[in-house]
């Protein structure tokens, strides 16, 4: 199960939106183990596509330095899909390389009235995805 | 030679949970075959089966990602430090 604040919920969604019809993409960091997501940190798609996201390098090794300096793991890593359900698709499935995030979909395609806002997590490990309870709360 | 190498915690389950290695070799393709010779089975999460750098691998030498220098072949000194780190990607298809 996910446990998420409200206002970090709020943050992706209205990332989300604000970046349609593109994919965005970023991450909640949150310290080593205690799978809590804390840190807000909306990353840029390099790819800037309405079918694919992918974190800048230059950027994701940035990121992965600060976690690393902080003692922070990504325990959220969020995407969006503009057109279609938010479910994991093959290739978010192929390139997924956190074993221990929460991978979090947001669709964005009630925009543009193809279909449901939705806001939903995953984990994906070693090709395998596994749906999960969200549980919005006001604070941890 | 010494070169740093940051593995990243996906990889870790073939430095025995290690977050860093020791390697040696005078370019990426040298440290890659020497890391899988200690550690088998890495370089194939690396490298594909033309030689090169998968595509959804990012490779940095210092802080600066090898695609931008060259690739594989570059070459590294003593005190180095690589890093790999998966790429984080996807799309709707």
């Amino acid at each position: 199960m996910l446990t998420i604040t409200q206002d970090l919920h709020d943050r992706i969604v209205a990332h989300a939106r604000a970046d349609h019809p593109d994919e965005a993409c970023g991450v909640v960091a949150g310290p080593a183990g205690s799978g809590r997501p804390e840190r807000f940190v909306p990353m840029l798609n390099a790819a800037r596509s309405p079918t694919f996201y992918e974190f800048d390098s230059a950027d994701l090794l940035k990121l992965y330095r600060e976690m690393d300096d902080r003692d922070e793991e990504p325990v959220v890593i969020y995407h969006s899909h503009t057109a279609t359900e938010a479910h994991p698709s093959r290739t978010d499935i192929s390139y997924a390389g956190e074993p221990g995030a929460h991978y979090v979909l947001v669709s964005t395609a009630d925009t543009d009235d193809a279909g449901l806002f939705q806001f939903r997590s995953f984990r994906i490990v070693d090709g395998e995805v596994t749906e999960e309870e969200v549980r919005v709360v006001t604070a941890y | 030679m010494a070169i740093e190498v940051r593995i990243p915690t996906i990889l870790r389950t073939y430095t025995d949970g290690k977050k860093a290695v020791e390697g040696e070799g005078a370019t990426i393709d040298e440290l890659f075959k020497g890391l899988d010779a200690r550690h088998p089975g890495i370089r194939e999460r690396l490298v594909d089966e033309s030689g090169e750098l998968r595509r959804f691998v990012n490779v940095y030498l210092n802080d600066e990602d090898v695609r931008f220098l060259a690739g594989i072949a570059t070459e590294l000194g003593d005190g180095d430090s690589v890093t790999i780190l998966p790429a984080v990607a996807g799309g709707m298809v």
